[in-house]
């Protein structure tokens, strides 16, 4: 035997990455003179202790849930999309002004606008990761400087257009006008209410987690039982071998990273048209690159991004109640981010390598 | 506009370029070597603000420079464990590390000093003081004539207002700057070191074969880029603005990287490209709304202007620019 068992792969490596991440985290908070576990319980309650924590766990944890399959959907074809803040930027502009301009009379019902509102964030946001892609795909130039180019870019361009042209006339602050009451998406509140079960009013979970949730279970199938799935990861795996088979690299790259700029774009339908119901200048909240470790945690498979992104909703609900209770900044969360996307990402193989020698060598034992 | 705006713009592009130019030529060893550094961005920012943390502590910005300095390599250290040792991504390690300075820098402000994320400002000693050049002029001459500096730097003639206001009164990090630049050619194109260095990013294992240690060599690329990246932050807390302040690289090392693009990953071009971005970001903070008759470019476009233009270098229509070719690649000994 000369490799590691399935479920060694799968979960134990994740679990001991994720387990120094977090040990290092709790000596951070430790060196900065707090009580790691006491702030433990305060993040577990403040995430889960009411239907209130709840919803805006389940909030951050649809937005990561987007832009996770996003980033694994690049990864898989082996691209790096760190562009994922930019396309959900400009995807939410999508959002925005279909809100804004399509005539209520064509959206009598918040689930048309809706439809609306989601097939004009995937454009935007696939718009936003075509040009990337293409210079990547015809030009061989690196899709990741790009990306994190066409990321200031978008944060001008809204900056542009929230101080200029879609500024609410006579308003203090770069935000467009408020959107038509029949785009307003229901929340956990109003679709749980009819089944008896009470759910906070002010919390800003919605209907947008049904559909991140459907989005998993597409992305899967498109993935994983679609010839389009299997070209993008025959393409990520060998791009030589792939392209023998008769796969045009071009294709791949371009529909991979459109794909992926459509997902992080479709986050808008949580954040812009669910919670903010209107544009505003910073709706994503870095949810774009908070998808990168999303991606790395769940192993670029749906169900894994799933549970990280509820983890990292965790995370980001707990940590804004720890600011408010003790003396902890919300950048904590950055650093827990940081500290998993290293050991997860980038670091990977310093537990590799010790765990799939005990495994050999164990094996080797046992033949004897 | 008159002459003396115009040397008023260049010498403030020069202070903006500074940073960029030092992480720009981090990025050149880093990535002449094979080794791509995105976290140029967070090394800039622990520098900076272990730099004006210690400065306000101690008083000296001496020990502030020391202490930046080594944060910032201790992260170019991670980075070369995780890339070189580890063989991993180098670009999620450089991400990861931006990330980790991003709350690192915040949170260890807050415990230090409570005040919102900031050190105090730094005053005095705690700042490195201009270097007014011999018969430039300056404070003392200002105080002999009994009028305002500004006074008498309007009223004299052109080529002492380019050398007082755009030579001389930068602090020694600026001159150290612009130094570094013929010293980075000098390393890399003049030196057995840097042949080696440079050879290590296009092909490992040809240097591998002439029995030199492709480890060592990434290595000592990435202590280098660690300095380097070290004095940017260092001169953004101490000597562009006076303390830290929560993402006060904003962007800075993306910016850098797009300059190192631009140059083509060459240590000269490499000055142009910086003062260049530099030169942009005195415009935009001079003006806020440019008008070129009728035609208004507003202050996002000129923001934005040193990302599109290298987008549109890299798509390669003024000019190919070509990365080492064993960038981001993890070298395998052969047994």
């Amino acid at each position: 035997m000369d490799k590691m068992p399935k479920w060694a792969d799968v979960a134990l490596i994740p679990f001991l990455n994720l387990l120094i991440a977090f040990v290092l985290s709790g000596l951070v908070i430790f060196a900065i003179g707090e009580n790691p576990f006491k702030a433990l319980m305060t993040m577990i309650d403040g995430a889960f202790g009411s239907t209130y924590g709840w919803g805006y766990t389940l909030y951050y944890t649809t937005n990561f849930i987007f832009t996770g399959l996003a980033v694994s959907i690049a990864f898989k074809a082996a691209m790096f999309n760190i562009g994922g803040e930019g396309q959900a930027m400009i995807g939410g502009l999508g959002v925005g002004l279909a809100c804004l301009f399509i005539p209520t009379v064509l959206m009598p019902h918040w689930s048309i606008a809706l439809i609306f509102a989601m097939i004009a964030g995937g454009l935007f946001g696939a718009g936003w990761a075509l040009i990337p892609a293409y210079l990547q795909a015809k030009r061989g130039s690196h899709v990741v400087i790009t990306t994190i180019m066409f990321n200031f870019i978008a944060t001008a361009l809204m900056g542009y257009l929230l101080i200029k042209p879609l500024k609410l006339k006579g308003a203090q602050e770069s935000a467009s006008a408020s959107f038509p009451d029949v785009t307003n998406l229901p929340t956990l509140h109003e679709l749980l209410a009819p089944l008896g079960i009470s759910f906070s009013k002010s919390a800003p979970a919605n209907v947008s987690l049904f559909v991140a949730l459907a989005m998993c279970v597409v992305v899967y199938l498109l993935m994983n039982r679609s010839r389009l799935g299997y070209e993008i990861r025959a393409f990520g795996e060998s791009p030589t071998a792939s392209v023998y088979a008769g796969i045009s690299p071009t294709k791949i790259i371009i529909v991979a990273m459109m794909l992926s700029g459509a997902i992080s774009g479709l986050m808008a339908i949580n954040a812009t048209m669910g919670q903010h119901e209107r544009l505003i200048l910073n709706a994503v909240e870095g949810a774009g690159f908070i998808g990168i470790a999303v991606a790395l945690m769940g192993r670029n498979h749906p169900f894994g991004v799933l549970l990280a992104a509820l983890l990292f909703g965790f995370l980001y609900q707990g940590g804004s109640e720890l600011s408010l209770w003790s003396k902890i900044p919300r950048e904590l969360i950055v650093v827990i981010q940081g500290l998993v996307i290293l050991f997860t990402g980038a670091l990977d193989n310093m537990v590799r390598m010790p765990v799939e020698r005990m495994f050999i060598a164990a094996a080797k034992r046992k033949d004897a | 506009m008159d002459f003396l705006t115009i040397v008023q713009i260049a010498d403030s592009a020069l202070r903006l370029a500074t940073p960029l130019l030092f992480a720009c030529l981090a990025g050149l060893f880093s990535e002449r070597a094979g080794i791509f550094d995105i976290g140029l961005e967070g090394k800039i920012l622990v520098s900076a603000f272990m730099a004006a943390a210690i400065a306000s502590v101690t008083g000296s910005v001496w020990l502030g420079l020391l202490c930046g300095v080594f944060a910032s390599i201790s992260f170019s250290a991670v980075h070369g464990v995780a890339s070189i040792t580890f063989r991993g991504n180098q670009l999620i390690s450089g991400v990861a590390l931006n990330f980790l300075a991003s709350g690192l820098t915040v949170l260890a402000a807050q415990a230090w000093f409570s005040q919102g994320g900031r050190t105090p400002p730094l005053m005095g000693k705690g700042r490195f003081p201009p270097i007014e050049l011999p018969f430039a002029l300056g404070k003392s001459d200002a105080e002999a004539a009994g009028v305002p500096l500004r006074v008498l730097i309007d009223q004299a003639n052109p080529i002492q207002q380019v050398y007082s206001e755009f030579i001389s009164g930068h602090t020694i990090l600026v001159y150290v700057a612009l130094l570094m630049v013929p010293l980075s050619w000098f390393v890399l194109f003049r030196t057995r070191f840097g042949l080696r260095l440079r050879a290590v990013g296009e092909n490992p294992a040809a240097v591998d074969t002439a029995g030199v240690s492709v480890i060592k060599l990434r290595y000592a690329s990435m202590a280098i880029a660690g300095t380097l990246c070290g004095l940017s932050g260092v001169y953004l807390a101490t000597g562009l603005g006076a303390g830290f302040i929560k993402e006060m690289s904003a962007g800075r090392g993306y910016i850098a990287l797009a300059a190192l693009i631009f140059a083509k990953w060459k240590p000269v071009p490499a000055l142009g490209a910086t003062f260049l971005f530099g030169l942009l970001e005195a415009i935009a903070n001079r003006y806020q709304n440019i008008d070129l008759g009728g035609i208004v470019i507003p202050v996002q476009f000129m923001q934005a202007l040193p990302y599109i233009l290298t987008v549109v270098i890299l798509a390669g229509f003024v000019g190919k620019s070509v990365a080492p070719k064993a960038g981001g690649q993890p070298y395998v000994k052969e047994r």
